[in-house]
Parts: structure tokens; C-alpha cells; sequence
């Protein structure tokens, strides 16, 4: 049964993904982050298809577990595609953005192998177990290539401010949700935990990214050696 | 154990995220200036101290609320507390680590000054375009 909270923070993170978009489109950074417009595009689609799905099947229906399970696989990967986007800005004057691209296509498709691979090999082979374990090792994956490229930044000294606040917004994003269903494959009975803290996050990277998008412009900047946690 | 690792690996890279998100919020406005108003009202001049935080965020609460400034705050208010737990806690250990803490404190409670600044002039603007039309 979903609370009045869940209803809440469902349809507050759909309608600010949407608002994402629409900043964008009003702002102007629709065509250089098309990536990120992308994922919140599919992710509000999203949204919407599990509601569907969640009134016509019920929350503890098979259907709707797949329905969510399959559509967390898809909107990680659209993330992928995203933090791509981010690469290609951050290194676009460097020339190695294609490379950049072709290595994450390998490793998204390896990390799918090895949770294949992973599921296969365990006598009790259920589905559902291996799309919680695919989606662990994504935001994983994810997790790793958002702290590399935020060595990068540090690195490249990269000052432009939007830039910062969006792989650093996405970072905790995949933290939070790398986290949590790392949590839900050692005590699964934690429903409580692992139910809403990915709801949270899915409202906090909206929040954040219409921040960057509304308070700053391309051309904002800050010393780059304000942001190192240790002083350089 | 391969959960487990993940786990421990992505808290460790949350909290590091968080902190440097938190530290880019306040390097935005760490260049701005307060206006004299501003300063004779909080009594900071160029640079704060961590005790100024809780005063500054009551005149915060005072001042008429700005839509775009709010989960900025409320994020280096998280900062703020997370940064009093770590001083209080682990600072008695490491003393480099306290003053740390001790010095971000205290660019919280300048962003704060900074977001009342910003909070009044905006106010300003309001009522004089009211008075105006």
C-alpha cells in the first residue's frame, strides 16, 4: 500500500523532472545537455506507465514489479547516456569524446554480462533477482565513471559552475541509489529503508538540476581549488 | 560481501559528493560582498564564524521567503550540522580535521549572510515596485 507520502513524493519527482525540461527548453541548455533532457523525458514517461500499471495491477503484482524493476534497467541506462553527455562537455577540448563513448557502450555491456553471469551461476535463478542485481552493478558502474569524471573536473580545473553542480548532483544520485540496492540484496525484509530513500533521490537530481539550470548560466565561475575537500 | 562493499564504497562517495556540492554552493557566493545594511544588522563584516550560522539563519527566517534560494539553505544547513557532528566528534581525535570544520562553519554562515542579503534586496525591489505601480 502506498501512503499519502508515497503518492507525495511520486508525483512531486514527476512533475519536477518534467519542470527540468521545461527550464531547459526556456533557458536555452536544451541542446547542450540533450543527455540529461533525454533521461528526465523517459523518466517522467516513466512515471506515468507505472501508474498505469500500478492502478490497473495493484503495488504487490507481479506485472508492476517487472513493469518497475524493467523500467529502473532502462532510466539507469538513459543515465548512462547522460553522464555520456557530460563527458562530451567536459572533454570536448580534448577531441577524445568519441573513445569516451565507445569505452562506456563496452562497460555497460559487460556490466550486463557479469550480472548475467553472476545470476546464472545461482541454483535459485529467478528473474527478478537478477534485474536487483543488474541494477546494483549499473548505478555502480555509474557510481565509479561519475567519481572518474569528477577527478577529471578536479584535475582539468574545471571552473564552469553548472557543469560542477550537475555531475556533482548525479554523483549522490548514484551513491544514494548504488547504496540502497546493495542494502536491499543483503536484508531484503528492510523494506521500509530501501522503499522510499530511491523515491527521495529521484525528487533530490531534479531539484538539483533545475538549480544549475535556473540560477546559473554556461559562463558561471568559481576557483575550482574551493571545491577539493582538501585544501590545494 | 560483494553488497557490502558497494554499500560501503557508495556511502563513502556520497558523503564525499555532498561535500563538494556543498562547497560549490558556497564558493557562488563567497566572491559577493554583503551591503553595509546587512552588515551592520548581523555585525560581519568580511568574514564569519561558525557561532554567526544559527543568529544569521533566524534573520533568514525572519525575512520574507525566496523561492530560488531555498534548497540552497537548506542543503548547507544539512552541511552545517553534518560538519558540527564530525568537529564534535572526530576533531577531539584529529585537530587538523577541527579546524577544518571550524573554517567551512564559518563560509556557511557567510553563504547564509550572503542569501539574507540577497533576500532583502529582493524584498526592496518588491516593495518598490509596489509603491511604484
Amino acid at each position: 500500500m502506498v501512503g499519502p507520502f508515497g503518492y507525495t513524493i511520486w508525483l512531486l519527482g514527476a512533475l519536477l523532472e518534467a519542470t527540468v525540461v521545461v527550464c531547459s527548453v526556456f533557458r536555452g541548455p536544451l541542446r547542450r545537455y540533450f543527455t540529461l533532457n533525454l533521461y528526465m523525458a523517459v523518466s517522467v514517461l516513466v512515471n506515468a506507465g507505472r501508474y498505469w500499471v500500478f492502478t490497473r495491477h495493484g503495488l504487490m503484482s507481479s506485472e508492476y514489479i517487472y513493469f518497475y524493476y524493467y523500467s529502473d534497467a532502462i532510466l539507469t541506462i538513459c543515465l548512462y547516456f547522460a553522464l555520456m553527455g557530460l563527458y562530451a562537455i567536459v572533454f570536448e577540448e580534448l577531441g577524445v569524446a568519441m573513445r569516451l563513448r565507445v569505452f562506456m557502450m563496452l562497460l555497460l555491456i559487460g556490466t550486463t554480462l557479469f550480472s548475467y553471469s553472476v545470476v546464472h551461476q545461482s541454483e535459485t535463478r529467478m528473474l527478478t533477482r537478477y534485474i536487483v542485481e543488474i541494477s546494483q552493478n549499473l548505478y555502480f558502474v555509474g557510481l565509479i565513471l561519475t567519481y572518474v569524471l569528477w577527478a577529471a573536473l578536479l584535475k582539468l580545473r574545471e571552473s564552469r559552475v553548472r557543469v560542477i553542480q550537475i555531475v556533482l548532483s548525479l554523483g549522490m544520485y548514484f551513491s544514494i541509489n548504488a547504496g540502497t540496492y546493495a542494502l536491499r540484496n543483503q536484508y531484503p525484509h528492510l523494506r521500509m529503508v530501501w522503499g522510499y530513500v530511491p523515491l527521495v533521490a529521484g525528487v533530490f537530481l531534479p531539484i538539483a538540476w533545475i538549480y544549475a539550470f535556473m540560477k546559473f548560466d554556461d559562463e558561471a565561475r568559481l576557483a575550482p581549488a574551493r571545491l577539493a575537500a582538501v585544501p590545494r | 560481501m560483494m553488497a557490502a562493499l558497494i554499500f560501503i564504497f557508495s556511502f563513502a562517495a556520497l558523503m564525499q559528493f555532498f561535500v563538494s556540492y556543498c562547497r560549490s554552493l558556497i564558493a557562488a557566493s563567497a566572491r559577493r560582498a554583503l551591503s553595509a545594511d546587512v552588515q551592520d544588522v548581523i555585525g560581519i563584516k568580511r568574514s564569519a564564524s561558525g557561532d554567526d550560522f544559527a543568529r544569521v539563519m533566524q534573520f533568514l527566517y525572519l525575512c520574507p521567503d525566496r523561492r530560488e534560494d531555498r534548497n540552497g539553505i537548506k542543503a548547507i544547513g544539512a552541511y552545517f550540522r553534518l560538519l558540527g557532528a564530525v568537529g564534535t566528534t572526530m576533531g577531539r581525535l584529529i585537530p587538523s580535521l577541527r579546524a577544518w570544520t571550524e573554517s567551512e562553519r564559518s563560509q556557511c554562515a557567510y553563504f547564509a549572510a550572503v542569501a539574507l542579503d540577497r533576500r532583502i534586496a529582493h524584498n526592496r525591489d518588491m516593495f518598490a515596485e509596489q509603491m511604484s505601480a
